[in-house]
């Protein structure tokens, strides 16, 4: 990789050099996704509570969090699975009773098929988790009015979606981010959709403050070469934010104008 | 709102099934280049003769439907025989009432006792099944097994006779995620000659099952036809139909979709028409191609070699090391996964019959992880 030159991400009491996140569903295997974690650079990585065993027993059979350094990682608890407000709270509460940070990707998706989240369920847990002290990280649709609502009551970060989860279509909702970005008072995270690295660059381009990426990575026929590939992607769309584009324009401007000596 | 069932009295098929006699290279290929199939329609031209010679790319665009909903990971089950009394006559099926075989009802503790070898091999996610006969559930027996292993299995599903939404609440909040039903045939006339006594005989009762289920709060539904009892071009399309159906209206349903061809089984029946294996892998493609949400079922009833051949083209549900008779687990040696004695009360004989660790070995190989715990029982229970 190369040196890191752009600013660090802070989220709630962390700082995060990186500024891509990765998810650990969908891969071949457990070492699959370990190694492609690490070759991300990521410091942040979402695990589903339902693959995972909560109890305190080790189970061979359901050992994902066995392959993630927590050292390396912030584990980000994800509440996939949960259809409404009352199941995500439920297996948020009991990551953290089992010693899981208390930090939560909130996702609550009723449908199935689409896994498009439930904004009113969405805001109801987000409300109670945070009052009982969780930095809650909410995966949302586009809508720049229910992000407002989820920083209002205390949400660490916005996570809208750039298209479907798994759909690899890149950033489809763009306009909506864009407002989403203009009017945000946290760090907001694109997530869903990013299928190649041009799309995290073009969402970090946007100025969103980092990217999580899965399916891309994990259906990849090389996960580990493909994360870095994000990672790349993620640090060149960032600094180039940082330093500033230039203006779109239809007409044709030349880059050396040669006019300047008449202001001299 | 109208039931599957009411909805399938206004069914036409003809259409479809005349595309999926006489489709066209051209409709095939315009298909593939589309990536999916939009419209029962163009379901209907993926089974059909042309198709057949587009096996290859079908099964590439149905890997890739797969993998960017699913991953590449494989879900995996066991069947858990509670059960072989039944008071139906199915001229195809083991179980039937009719069938010279030793029936038994588990006890409890035999039903833990089996369980806990199922958890061991590695299985989180079980299938109960029973035949159907009023006392199971009437008693409470299913709910008290449910409450018993929900303690150790995070996901529960049930295949019973089809019940009430009222006498399924019970057992949704004892613990149970999904439920099963398979229509065995869609043709209500086949149907009425293979189910001739018992309570099975409702076709449309059966039809509305999942329905049912969802109303009482099931959040995966499982829905099947039993190739072999009819023409495979109209199951095929009935099941792409009622599984349309149920994603418009169980919206929040995983919906997963089965399609067991017969097997050897006691009883009267020979089977009419075999679905060959490459038309079985024509149906699957065409599942996904039309439905590429959709969960898709594969048990131990197919042998090993299509079994590892079919699992990266589109199946993201598994069984593996099953029995069908009630108690039939404890007959396996631990060891060498060797039944120890003949399976006389088995609804049906498997054809894969490698352990369960072998199998999730297999998939690794082909680039696949066995996910043993997919669902936590504190989604459901408090």
């Amino acid at each position: 990789m190369t040196q890191q030159t752009t600013q660090p991400l802070k989220i709630g009491d962390r700082e995060f050099t990186s500024r891509l996140f990765v998810g650990t569903g969908k891969f071949s295997s457990n070492e699959a996704m370990r190694d492609a974690a690490d070759a991300s650079g990521s410091e942040l990585v979402t695990v589903a509570l339902k693959r995972a065993n909560l109890t305190c027993d080790s189970d061979p059979f359901a050992n994902i969090l066995d392959f993630l350094k927590s050292d390396r990682y912030l584990i980000l608890p994800n509440t996939s699975g949960a259809m409404n407000a009352e199941e995500a709270i439920r297996i948020a509460r009991l990551a953290a009773a089992a010693g899981l940070p208390k930090w939560v990707k909130l996702e609550i998706h009723p449908d199935p098929n689409y896994l498009l989240p439930d904004p009113i369920e969405t805001l109801a847990a987000a409300e109670v988790l945070v009052k009982e002290g969780f930095t809650v990280m909410p995966y949302i649709n586009a809508d720049p009015v229910l992000a407002l609502r989820l920083q209002d009551v205390g949400c660490a970060t916005v996570m809208p979606l750039g298209a479907p989860i798994g759909s690899n279509r890149g950033i489809e909702t763009r306009a909506q981010i864009e407002i989403i970005i203009e009017q945000a008072r946290v760090p907001v995270v694109v997530d869903a959709g990013i299928g190649a690295p041009s799309h995290a660059a073009a969402a970090m381009e946007m100025g969103a403050d980092a990217v999580l990426v899965n399916t891309a990575i994990a259906i990849a026929p090389d996960p580990a070469a493909m994360a870095r590939a994000f990672a790349k992607a993620t640090e060149a769309g960032r600094e180039a934010y940082e330093i500033g584009l230039g203006a779109t324009s239809t007409k044709a401007e030349a880059s050396s104008p040669l006019t300047t000596f008449l202001n001299a | 709102m109208s039931t599957f069932s009411e909805k399938f009295k206004t069914l036409n098929f003809d259409r479809p099934l005349d595309i999926a006699a006489t489709a066209s290279s051209a409709t095939v290929e315009r298909i593939i280049s589309q990536g999916r199939a939009r419209t029962l329609n163009d379901f209907a031209a993926l089974l059909s003769p042309a198709a057949e010679a587009y096996l290859e790319p079908l099964c590439h665009l149905s890997q890739k439907l797969t993998q960017k909903h699913f991953g590449k990971t494989i879900r995996m089950f066991a069947p858990l025989y509670l059960s072989n009394e039944c008071v139906n006559v199915c001229k195809y099926c083991g179980f039937s009432r009719h069938n010279d075989i030793p029936r038994i009802t588990l006890d409890l503790e035999t039903v833990e006792k089996e369980a806990r070898i199922l958890h061991n091999q590695g299985f989180r996610s079980i299938l109960l099944v029973a035949g159907e006969h009023p006392k199971y559930v009437s008693n409470g027996y299913v709910e008290e097994c449910v409450k018993r292993l929900s303690k150790f299995f995070p996901s529960i599903a049930l295949e019973l006779g089809p019940l009430e939404s009222e006498r399924y609440e019970p057992l949704v909040n004892a613990g149970c995620e999904a439920l099963l039903v398979y229509q065995e045939t869609y043709d209500e006339e086949t149907y009425r000659a293979l189910h001739t006594a018992g309570p099975k005989k409702h076709f449309h009762w059966r039809m509305d099952t999942p329905e049912r289920a969802y109303a009482a709060g099931f959040r995966r539904l499982g829905i099947g036809a039993l190739f072999g009892l009819h023409d495979w071009h109209k199951e095929a399309l009935a099941l792409a139909s009622h599984a349309e159906h149920i994603l418009q209206h169980c919206w929040k349903a995983q919906l997963n979709v089965s399609m067991p061809r017969m097997r050897p089984a006691k009883g009267e029946w020979e089977q009419v028409e075999f679905l060959k294996d490459h038309n079985f892998v024509q149906v699957i493609t065409a599942l996904r191609i039309f439905l590429p949400h959709v969960g898709i079922t594969l048990s131990t009833r197919e042998p090993a070699s299509l079994r590892d051949g079919l699992a990266p083209i589109g199946i993201t549900t598994m069984s593996a090391g099953s029995s069908t008779e009630p108690g039939g687990y404890s007959s396996f040696d631990e060891t060498t996964f060797q039944q120890t004695r003949e399976q006389e009360g088995e609804q049906f004989h498997i054809a894969d019959e490698r352990s369960p660790a072998e199998v999730a070995a297999v998939l690794n190989k082909l680039g696949y992880e066995a996910v043993w715990k997919d669902f936590d029982q504190s989604l459901i229970q408090a």
